[in-house]
């Protein structure tokens, strides 16, 4: 029971990751954001038009601006605007990597089932942020 | 709580009414002209709205908290209904408004063995998947549908607040042969009694089968799913309150970030949306947090419930067309 109160090995090192993840990714986003706000790099969009833009739906925006969706904006991180993307990303990528990090403890535990549950997770959501999945505008 | 408190809560309430009705006037008039760039007409500053963005996003950070609900399910039907963003941007800077709280809260809870990673990653799989399908499907739906649909789970939602029953400690006579094979149990030290809790699940198939749901209402509003998985886990699974609580705060930095990844990569994400929407509601969670210290507002509940009920209106009428 003493054992089954602390959190496990493959948990306390998902936490590890994670917390270090989050504030990484949360401090590049404040980072970012001021480079952007301030101009630091010249924004694709100027700012004083992005209302105009704002109001449209994404297909009409996307069409609207000629950004082409998907990993495209990895160009363009010169980009004040785009640049805001590298944390965005960031924070959606670190429960990948948390992922990764805890299946080699799942199988040298023999805990077989969560390692292949989290060897397909991962592969989800690498399918998702591949960019391969696209939704058809309306 | 005092009556200096509920005075207080209510004078923000009043404050926080107002502002979003004067808002939506404004937003509205910018929406109402003829074609969008027109829009760009408007007399308010370009900075305007990411300004009055962040101001809302850090008072939802603070009644998050006081009334026990994540910033994402707030966070789409107010921003939405009051504000002149289209309804794929909001629901994208949503998602993320949500990953960031999850991500935020999750390291500690994993830590202390609140939220469970033998509960989660199982639920998290079917989360996390249906939530890509319902990112497809919420792109791809025409505004209007998406706002009624929106408008009628809030309303929903605000009827689960209202109606739904909880469990501290959930009789499980017996834990299922899934959740037996697959050793889903635990034991929690609960620091309010001094006990340590054993706890185990049942009718595990049916509550994997209800995040199916789940996943896709997460992805398709961005809303975070908080307010249908501790129910899920605690009522119907048996799990013990905290530890329902805790693993779907988690259960969230998953299933959003998922369907997050569908909405950046199909274009729906605005930096200048999302990033104040961010900062204001980690902020506003933070100052949340300091106060629920020092006193615990039940009448806040009651407040996010009032909010729920007037945003999930305006995006049902929205949506209808009797309220633009």
């Amino acid at each position: 029971m003493t054992n089954k109160l602390q959190a496990t090995e493959e948990q306390l090192a998902y936490a590890k990751l994670l917390d270090l993840g989050m504030k990484v990714g949360l401090l590049m986003l404040v980072i970012t954001f001021i480079i952007y706000l301030f101009g630091i790099f010249s924004p694709y969009i100027p700012v004083d038009e992005l209302p105009k833009y704002w109001t449209m739906s994404v297909k009409d925006y996307l069409k609207a601006t000629d950004i082409h969706p998907g990993w495209t904006w990895l160009g363009m991180v010169g980009k004040g605007d785009f640049l805001n993307f590298i944390p965005i990303a960031f924070l959606a990528g670190v429960t990948i990597l948390c992922y990764i990090r805890i299946i080699p403890i799942l199988f040298r535990k023999k805990d077989t089932v969560y390692a292949f549950l989290a060897i397909i997770e991962v592969l989800v959501l690498v399918l998702a942020a591949s960019g391969v999945l696209k939704a058809g505008g309306h | 709580m005092s009556r200096q408190h509920v005075k207080y809560l209510s004078f923000l309430a009043i404050v926080f009414a107002v502002f979003l009705i004067s808002s939506s006037v404004f937003a509205t008039s910018d929406v109402a002209a003829p074609v969008a760039p027109a829009a760009a007409e408007s007399s308010m500053p370009w900075w305007g709205w990411p300004l009055i963005l962040f101001i809302v996003t850090f008072l939802l950070g603070i009644v998050a908290v006081l009334g026990g609900v994540g910033g994402g399910v707030l966070f789409v039907p107010i921003i939405g209904g009051f504000f002149p963003f289209h309804i794929d941007f909001v629901r994208g800077a949503g998602l993320l408004v949500a990953l960031a709280g999850a991500l935020a809260a999750g390291p500690g809870l994993l830590k202390k063995g609140m939220a469970d990673l033998r509960l989660a990653l199982p639920v998290a799989l079917i989360a996390s998947s249906c939530a890509i399908v319902g990112a497809m499907l919420g792109l791809a739906l025409p505004a209007k549908i998406v706002n009624i649909a929106l408008g009628g789970t809030i309303l929903g939602i605000v009827a689960i607040m209202l109606m739904a029953k909880k469990s501290e400690y959930p009789e499980v006579k017996q834990a299922d042969n899934l959740s037996s094979a697959l050793r889903i149990s635990g034991v929690y030290h609960e620091v309010s009694t001094g006990q340590d809790i054993n706890w185990k699940i049942h009718r595990t198939p049916q509550g994997l089968a209800t995040f199916v749901i789940i996943g896709v209402m997460a992805g398709m509003f961005g809303l975070g799913a908080g307010w249908a998985n501790v129910p899920v886990l605690n009522l119907m699974m048996g799990a013990p309150l905290k530890v329902s609580v805790a693993t779907s705060k988690f259960l969230l930095s998953i299933t959003d970030t998922s369907a997050a990844w569908i909405y950046v990569n199909n274009g729906a994400v605005l930096p200048m949306m999302v990033a104040p929407s961010i900062i204001g509601i980690m902020l506003g969670s933070i100052v949340g947090v300091r106060i629920l210290a020092k006193t615990k507002p039940a009448a806040v509940r009651y407040i996010v419930i009032a909010m729920l009920l007037f945003a999930g209106s305006r995006a049902l009428l929205k949506g209808l067309g009797i309220w633009n």
